[in-house]
């Protein structure tokens, strides 16, 4: 029975990774025709949109661009959403979530011709992927750690410190040397340091990161990966990042992030995804989708006074007054699945727009305020959302993965890294890619990996182990893990602790050494039918990951970044040492260049200086010498 | 003499047993005194599963052993057995070097007071046994093959080069000298003592005139490196690629992995400024290296000296020292005993070495677990060690120098106004 099981694993990792993230043509249309029976979705809003939206469209370049009036204006070829998730956690914390979305309908890549017309996409993104040959691009910027157990599952997870990884259209040649520009180029657009992003932090992994758009690329030369947990977080990553938003901060739903609000919170991240996509269900032309999330955990319960209540306002200190006049659709979600009848909690103002959505596995219900109708800003022309508390919640659906992390042992010689996966599930058993990359002065013994679930081995099925090499390439772990149901799965390995050089060590040595997060990727069971259609209109927060089935949903957690200690040397003392040490050399060389070169001789002492003078007085006087 | 031999031996494996059984041995295959990141047992391990994984153990940074030695325990699981029979095998190496000794004493054209110089019959009955046991109880020696470190193999390969040699066999002599180059490429500096002694043996003078000189000369380098390159192509042809070269001699020869050991690489090359640091690569490579040509032409007539000057001056200067390698030229001490008389400062350097060896673990942790010392106490301590070893060494080097001017010159010397004379170095 385990041998047949053994031999069904590696056509598991091939089922999996095709389902994971390929956009094949015929798998869209078997799901296009079950789109009817699911409606997993469903969006009562108003169609009159489209028609409102290109009436503002015209107006705002009627005024903005008098000047270019001369130009015959380019086809409206482009459009942009903007959308706000508010989502109240059962920790008394409150999850904002924004998203902005950028379609481009061109194509850069397959034309071969030069854009020179940007409209709403940033030119400086736009330039970097036509010069780099970019597939794909998804950074993030991340301040905390994201507590699954007590916040459930972000809509976008990311790392703490920055993530980058991309993948490459497949006609590049040099996608070392385009990384490396990349990094350097993205470092001065995000203001990060990106450019410490090199060959020891760089891996390919092989499985855990698939395209997210369109195109089943498989072939992980053309993707690069890389982590700084170190990256720290703050107001000059934030201005850059909202300059790419076609309003700015002027209008619309990002004049709520002012920088001095937004990083007094537990958590922080803001992301950057750029992908191809398809324009229509069909998938004829495709478009260039460029998603800026930004999302943020307030701690408002323990600030507040134990009061569970909030408002825009109290968060971010500014309220709503208009959307962004280039959005074709602004929209604000205030998640009250828990409050079917208002008995939790009072939202004012109310709306009498309501949204379901398959959200991770889960059907949520959403009160939806667009912000690009005249009522939703009432009397005042202002939102200002208010939600008041007023019984307990009950306790949190526990989300089906969680991961953590920790270093265990003592001493500055070797550790072992444990990795605990749980899972949640009751009864389903199900695979998880877990990879780790780590910097190679961890040496890492890949004979001392052991997986155990419930006590007993837990063979993996696929590993996929690239060894570091010093100063040059980081440690690669990857593999595929069946987690029993209702369960929690051990992965420990151990490794040593290398001495580096004096000058390879931080500015602050004895802090430690930052290791990035293990990324654990996974198909993970739903308790709803996930909706399968990728291009049908959905809030943009249910549509970032690509669902191939209706039964399981993707998801990605992020274990905890590690602190290591390394031993270190005396930074204050390498002109001491250098002496010492060439002073011993130099000790073994004298005496066996002193043994090697002289001889043997009897010592014939030389008289005392009396005896001498006395001798040479006698010499003068002409008497015998004594 | 074959019944205390043998009790040597029964003592010697029953404390690794009872060693191998303990608890200790963890404890002491970690030590960074015994084992190096070239010949860990741990590192072959994680060789031995990286080739399981389908990955080349030579795309890594872990493993450093040579091909040759992977493919071994990949057919040889029980370890503990191999190092045992290494053990033996390399206390019959020593068992053979009594053979010199006779050789010596043949030779009675010394004056008639250096009698007491030469060793009697009886004396020289005992140090093969003495060899044996100061290789098999030392403790350096037992640490090393408790730490399962691949030193004791190398250590073996060593042993059998010099037992070919003495026995006056050039094939085999060329042969284990080029595996013992092949495991770490410092042994290359053997060379010259065993065409000397070979020559020697054959009564073939050391005269660059002399076509005999050169035929044999010839003969023997063309034995060595055609025995080398079959080695390293073996090794090829086993592994598929040349992987291995830059992983083994490169990694012997630019020092990147700095893991503390008890030698002067680590901290030294640590500390060092980027600019500078070929620079004093090839300073302290070319060291080990060097001593051979002086040393060749000062001992030219006492080439098994010269075979321990060699081992002592690499196990010192080598780039990943170990107590093994310290314990190989240790076994030869005994075969000097006729030395001690003309020893300066023995009592000074034993103490010193033994003072180091118990300060080793503890300041190693104070450093790395307790935290109230630093690096720099650990350094210290290698520091002294090192010039231990060196005063240790030098000392016999002198004492040797001084027995053979005493065999010319007589014991007693006299100054010209026959009073009792004192010997300098002029």
């Amino acid at each position: 029975m385990a041998a047949l099981s053994r031999k069904w694993d590696p056509l598991f990792v091939l089922v999996l990774g095709s389902l994971v993230f390929s956009c094949k043509g015929d798998v869209l249309k078997t799901s296009n025709d079950r789109t009817e029976s699911i409606s997993a979705t469903k969006i009562e809003e108003s169609s009159p949109q489209a028609a409102d939206l290109g009436d503002l469209r015209q107006s705002d370049e009627a005024e903005s661009n008098e000047d270019r009036k001369a130009f015959t204006p380019p086809p409206p070829n482009d459009q942009f959403q903007e959308e706000m998730v508010i989502r109240p956690l059962y920790s008394g914390d409150i999850y904002a979530s924004f998203q902005f979305r950028t379609q481009w309908d061109t194509d850069f890549l397959h034309d071969g011709k030069k854009v020179s017309h940007y409209r709403l996409f940033p030119k400086s993104l736009g330039q970097v992927l036509s010069k780099f040959s970019v597939r794909e691009l998804h950074i993030s910027f991340t301040q905390g750690y994201w507590r699954t157990m007590q916040w459930g599952q972000p809509f976008i997870p990311s790392p703490p410190g920055a993530e980058l990884w991309v993948w490459f259209h497949h006609t590049v040649t040099d996608v070392d040397g385009n990384w490396k520009e990349l990094t350097n180029v993205l470092s001065g657009i995000f203001c990060a340091s990106l450019n410490f992003i090199d060959s020891t932090n760089t891996v390919e992994p092989s499985a855990s990161f698939k395209p997210l758009g369109l195109g089943n690329a498989t072939d992980h030369r053309f993707l690069r990966y890389a982590t700084l947990p170190r990256e720290i977080v703050c107001t000059e990553n934030l201005t850059p990042w909202k300059k790419l938003l076609p309003c700015g901060s002027k209008a619309g739903l990002a004049v709520l992030m002012k920088s001095e609000k937004l990083f007094h919170s537990s958590f922080h991240s803001q992301a950057v995804h750029i992908r191809p996509v398809c324009k229509d269900w069909q998938c004829t032309s495709t478009a260039w989708e460029l998603r800026q999330t930004l999302n943020v955990v307030f701690d408002l319960y323990t600030s507040g006074q134990g009061k569970k209540e909030w408002s825009l306002f109290k968060m971010f200190s500014r309220t709503l007054t208009e959307a962004c006049p280039l959005a074709s659709s602004s929209k604000i979600y205030v998640d009250v699945t828990d409050n079917p009848g208002g008995e939790l909690f009072d939202l004012s103002p109310s709306s009498p727009l309501i949204s379901t959505a398959v959200v991770l596995g889960d059907r949520r219900t959403y009160s939806v305020y667009d912000l690009t109708k005249k009522e939703t800003f009432g009397q005042l022309r202002s939102l200002n959302l208010l939600l008041r508390w007023k019984g307990e919640s009950d306790d949190m659906l526990r989300p089906p993965l969680h991961a953590e992390r920790y270093v265990s042992g003592f001493g500055l010689q070797k550790g072992e890294i444990h990795t605990c996966l749980y899972n949640s599930h009751p009864y389903r058993a199900y695979p998880v890619l877990l990879l780790d990359s780590l910097p190679w002065y961890l040496r890492l013994y890949v004979h001392t990996l052991t997986v155990t679930s419930k006590t007993r081995e837990n063979k993996p099925s696929y590993i996929h182990y690239q060894p570091s090499k010093d100063r040059l390439r980081p440690h690669l772990l990857e593999m595929l893990v069946q987690l029993p149901p209702h369960s929690v799965t051990e992965v420990t390995v151990q490794f040593e602790r290398a001495l580096l050089k004096w000058t390879e060590y931080t500015p602050d040595p004895n802090h430690g050494f930052y290791i990035g997060s293990s990324v654990i990727s996974a198909l993970v069971p739903s308790i709803v039918a996930m909706d399968t259609n990728s291009t049908r209109d959905r809030p943009l927060f249910s549509s970032f990951f690509p669902t191939k089935e209706e039964s399981s949903y993707f998801m990605r957690v992020y274990t905890e970044p590690l602190l290591v200690n390394l031993p270190t040397p005396d930074f204050s003392m390498p002109y001491n040492v250098i002496c010492l040490t060439c002073t011993v050399v130099a000790v073994g060389y004298g005496s066996f260049y002193n043994l090697l070169t002289r001889t043997f001789q009897v010592d014939e002492p030389s008289a005392p200086l009396a005896k001498r003078l006395a001798n040479i007085i006698r010499r003068l006087r002409g008497v015998p010498l004594l | 003499m074959a019944a205390p031999l043998t009790l040597v031996l029964i003592l010697s494996v029953t404390i690794r047993a009872v060693l191998f059984r303990s608890s200790l041995a963890e404890l002491i295959s970690e030590r960074v005194e015994v084992v190096s990141p070239l010949n860990a047992w741990k590192r072959v391990v994680e060789g031995l599963a990286l080739l399981d994984l389908g990955v080349s153990p030579y795309s890594g940074d872990v493993f450093h052993e040579t091909p040759l030695v992977i493919y071994l325990f990949h057919f040889v699981v029980d370890y503990a057995e191999i190092v045992f029979m290494v053990s033996t095998f390399e206390f019959s190496g020593k068992y053979n070097l009594f053979i010199k000794q006779k050789y010596a004493l043949e030779a009675d054209r010394y004056p008639h007071d250096c009698l007491e110089l030469m060793r009697s019959p009886k004396e020289m009955h005992y140090i093969p046994l003495k060899v044996a046991m100061f290789y098999l109880l030392n403790p350096f020696t037992i640490l090393s093959c408790v730490a399962k470190s691949t030193c004791g193999l190398n250590n073996a390969v060593m042993a059998l080069f010099i037992l070919s040699t003495l026995k006056g066999s050039a094939l085999l002599s060329a042969i284990f000298l080029a595996l013992a180059t092949y495991q770490s490429i410092y042994p290359l500096t053997l060379f010259a003592p065993g065409l000397l002694f070979l020559l020697q043996r054959l009564y073939i003078p050391v005269n660059p005139c002399r076509s005999r000189f050169w035929f044999f000369t010839v003969q023997y380098s063309v034995m060595f490196i055609g025995s080398l390159l079959v080695i390293v192509c073996l090794s090829f042809f086993l592994l598929g690629s040349w992987d291995f070269i830059p992983s083994v001699y490169g990694f012997i020869l630019s020092v990147p992995d700095l893991t503390p050991n008890i030698g002067l690489f680590w901290y030294f090359f640590a500390e060092m400024f980027e600019h500078f640091r070929f620079f004093f690569i090839c300073v302290f490579q070319i060291n080990v290296f060097f001593y051979t040509i002086p040393l060749s032409v000062k001992l030219k007539e006492h080439p098994v000296f010269l075979i321990f000057m060699q081992i002592a001056i690499i196990s010192i200067f080598k780039s990943y020292p170990t107590v093994g390698d310290i314990a190989l030229y240790m076994a030869f001490l005994p075969v000097w005993s006729h030395l001690y008389r003309f020893l300066r400062n023995i009592f000074l350097v034993s103490c010193v070495l033994l003072a180091c060896t118990a300060l080793f673990p503890v300041l190693w942790h104070l450093w790395i677990y307790a935290g109230s010392a630093n690096s720099n106490f650990y350094y210290a301590i290698t520091l002294l060690f090192n010039v231990g070893q060196i005063l240790l060494v030098s000392d016999y080097f002198y004492a040797y120098l001084r027995r053979e001017h005493h065999l010319s010159q007589g014991l007693y010397l006299r100054r010209k106004d026959g009073s009792e004379a004192t010997l300098v170095l002029k």
